[in-house]
């Protein structure tokens, strides 16, 4: 039942095979025949976004929003390369995307013609895998492959650049059933002795703890499921990465808050005195790790992982087991199931007593003022006020982002949308557009500071255009506040370039974008003015001015080990010392 | 607290249960990745390399296989135990890779490398390169009244040798293929 079609009439069909409502993408010379195919269906809906990186991001937010794939469509030349950070930023945190990029025609590819870049030379580091089609009968297998790979195994960005004389020539169709995806397939079930191993030792364990991450969220709402019941079946406390918030709820009574640099204090004085370890998900990223020679000592460590060149990367663990998430948790929970149920209970009772003298340090706490609004506190009431609602957040990068990882609960995987491996400043306020797409009648944040929102501001517009309703909450402190830190921290307070001078008035920009201003400058104010961005029915820019020298706590300084973390602004003198200096 | 008395990184199954994965010494390793020999195959493979900070002491490339486009990839590489561990893992995970395999602990295995060397001079000198081609079973492949072109093959070993020996004989030019390998046995 292959049917001849010409190339642009091919993508189309594949993404709509394929299951694809929404693409985010920016029209060019070498698209525009896919463009008009476009035109001519009602199927796909095109979010026309302002700024090429704007649509990677929107279609990551789509992505972590719905855990479906993020289709994203853009030119040649500086359109392909306009997407490279969005790609590398879905390959850092293992984010689904198909990029679907236009080439000059195959006769001129290296002529250096107009608009003509080395796209899959350029992508190659940063897509999971491209692919240049060279002739239309092989693109509709191409298009299904990329799917495939994108989306199977540990996810990622993958990227099809496609010339424009194939998109003009007519080729043959195959349908998604019968496509060949390749012989691409990782293995999901884990090895049973492993997950046997695994248990064993959890049923040896005096302290034991789970350090989830993402894992959980791609493999799945099941997966996080299981992760809630294995750690309230068996007791044991719990801690997250960054990009693994709401996979167990904040609200559950094993949950020890977010672990890591700006972790609280619980989550890493447990993740150094554990004696039993249960990685699910997560990667040992350095933001996890602080000195690696000085994690977790002695603990016996289980790494379940997807991706086997994860395992033995950064920290040696005893048994690693590869696989799906998902599936090596049913097969845990069996195993632990039918050896009885056994677990220390007297000895993890002693150890949630020494948690909860940890627990009683507040390393949340803060100084509060009635003068000036303290960024904490403006998160502590945004999260009062949205409670219960249906609420998306995703956030920029900066201290604004660990603030709202520390003072946010989330309760559900895809509920937390933020740029953890790379970093990217400007990845919000895109990607809160995609998550508004995703769920038109839901509350989204975009937690920003007023330096990261700048970076992509242009798509503002995208929410004038398609109405938005983002809410866009700017904790604007004038710095750039992380780097700030930092340089308190370690440059002897030579604050070279970190403040924002020359910053617009975000309540007037807001204004010319179509968008509704809100300034709140006063902690009196604050609670009137979060009420009226939540009840204004379209996109808010509130600009919450904040403290301007509030430093991001606790904190392990780098080079550091868990159990050696700042506190507050007392324990800052001297914090980073010899080789740390040198890191990031 | 190890239950069952396993070493480090260790599953039953290893082959690497006598080596200790924490070990700082360099090893040099011999791999074989198959891969489908697509567009970019080749650069994909090095720029994991470069971009990962790994070495290349050696790559061969060829198709084995005209009719499935499947190649051959036959890289020599040196690192810790942990470096070679996360290569293969590394390089098992790209998409085109079907298999890879390391020769040096995965039993016996068979190296050889080619390598043509030109030798110019005369008299004395060129009679002497001529007797230690002979030694080495080295072929001539050329001739001139001034100069040879020998050809060997053997282990890179052997080739370094053979190149030192040449050397003050009036070794001008060398070129060499690099390792191609394979595992002893059926």
């Amino acid at each position: 039942m292959s049917r001849q079609m010409t190339g642009a009439q091919i993508v189309v069909q594949a993404l709509k095979d394929q299951g694809v409502d929404t693409v985010f993408g920016y029209p060019g010379g070498a698209v525009l025949p896919i463009y008009d195919e476009i035109f001519q269906q009602n199927n796909i809906r095109h979010i026309l976004v302002r700024h090429e990186q704007g649509a990677t991001h929107a279609a990551e937010g789509y992505a972590r929003a719905t855990g479906k794939p993020g289709v994203v469509l853009v030119t040649s030349g500086p359109g392909a390369t306009n997407a490279v950070t969005g790609m590398t930023d879905a390959l850092m945190d293992s984010i689904p995307m198909i990029v679907l990029t236009g080439q000059v025609p195959t006769f001129m590819i290296g002529n250096d013609a107009f608009q003509e870049a080395d796209t899959v030379g350029i992508t190659r580091p940063c897509t999971k895998h491209n692919w240049l089609v060279k002739d239309t009968d092989s693109l509709a297998d191409t298009l299904h492959q990329a799917f495939h790979v994108a989306t199977s195994g540990r996810p990622g960005p993958v990227l099809i650049d496609i010339p424009k004389d194939v998109q003009f020539a007519t080729g043959r169709y195959t349908p998604k059933q019968k496509a060949n995806t390749g012989r691409y397939q990782p293995q999901v079930k884990g090895d049973i002795d492993a997950i046997t191993r695994a248990v064993e030792a959890l049923e040896k364990a005096k302290r034991p703890i789970i350090y989830s991450g993402g894992g959980v969220i791609n493999s799945g709402r099941g997966a996080s499921q299981l992760l809630r019941e294995l750690s309230d079946a068996t007791g044991i406390p719990i801690t997250s990465t960054l990009m693994g918030l709401g996979a167990y709820p904040a609200s559950g009574k094993n949950w020890l808050g977010m672990l890591g640099m700006h972790g609280t204090y619980e989550a890493n004085m447990a993740m150094h005195d554990c004696d039993y370890m249960l990685c699910i998900g997560a990667r040992f990223d350095d933001r996890i790790t602080g000195r690696t020679d000085a994690f977790s000592p002695n603990s016996y460590k289980v790494h379940i992982d997807i991706d086997p060149s994860s395992i033995n990367k950064i920290i040696h663990v005893d048994t690693p087991i590869i696989g799906d998430v998902g599936h090596i948790l049913e097969d845990l929970l069996k195993v632990w199931k039918s050896r009885g149920r056994k677990t220390k209970s007297e000895a993890i009772a002693k150890w949630w007593k020494q948690i909860d003298e940890w627990r009683a340090v507040d390393c949340l706490s803060y100084k509060n003022s009635d003068k000036i609004i303290k960024p904490q506190y403006a998160l502590e009431r945004l999260e009062a006020l949205t409670k219960g609602m249906d609420r998306y957040v995703c956030t920029e990068v900066g201290q604004h982002q660990m603030w709202a990882a520390q003072y946010l609960g989330f309760e559900e995987p895809h509920r937390w949308m933020t740029s953890g491996g790379l970093g990217t400043m400007g990845y919000g306020t895109p990607a809160s557009m995609g998550i508004q797409i995703a769920h038109p009648d839901a509350l989204v944040i975009n937690i920003a500071g007023e330096a990261s929102w700048l970076m992509n501001m242009q798509e503002m517009g995208t929410a004038a255009q398609y109405n938005l309703k983002t809410k866009q909450f700017i904790l604007n402190n004038e710095r750039l506040g992380m780097v700030r830190q930092w340089q308190e921290l370690l440059h002897g307070s030579r604050y070279s370039h970190s403040w924002s001078e020359a910053l617009p008035d975000f309540v007037k920009l807001a204004e010319a974008f179509g968008a509704k201003g809100i300034r709140c400058s006063d902690p009196a104010d604050l609670d009137d003015a979060i009420m009226e961005m939540l009840n204004h029915d379209g996109p808010v820019i509130f600009d919450c001015l904040v403290e301007k020298h509030e430093n991001c706590f606790p904190m392990i300084p780098s080079g550091k080990a868990h159990n050696d973390m700042l506190l507050g602004e007392a324990s800052t003198e001297g914090a980073i010392t010899g080789g740390g200096g040198a890191l990031v | 607290m190890s239950p069952l008395a396993l070493k480090k990184g260790a599953s039953r199954k290893s082959a690497y249960d006598l080596k200790n994965p924490l070990s700082e010494t360099i090893e040099t390793h011999t791999l074989t990745v198959i891969v489908d020999n697509e567009a970019g195959v080749l650069a994909r493979v090095i720029g994991l390399f470069s971009g990962r900070g790994y070495n290349i002491d050696s790559l061969t490339v060829a198709e084995t296989d005209h009719e499935g486009h499947i190649s051959r990839i036959n890289i020599v590489t040196t690192g810790t135990p942990a470096v070679i561990e996360q290569i293969k893992a590394q390089l098992a995970r790209m998409v085109p890779v079907h298999t890879v395999h390391d020769l040096t602990v995965e039993g016996a295995s068979v190296e050889r490398e080619l390598a043509m060397l030109k030798v110019v001079g005369t008299g004395d000198k060129r009679v002497e390169a001529m007797r230690l081609a002979d030694i080495f079973r080295a072929n001539v492949v050329d001739a001139s009244l001034e100069s040879f072109i020998f050809e060997l093959t053997g282990t890179p070993e052997k080739i370094d040798a053979f190149i030192d020996l040449m050397r003050p004989l009036g070794l001008t030019d060398i070129a060499r293929t690099g390792v191609a390998a394979m595992a002893r046995g059926a």
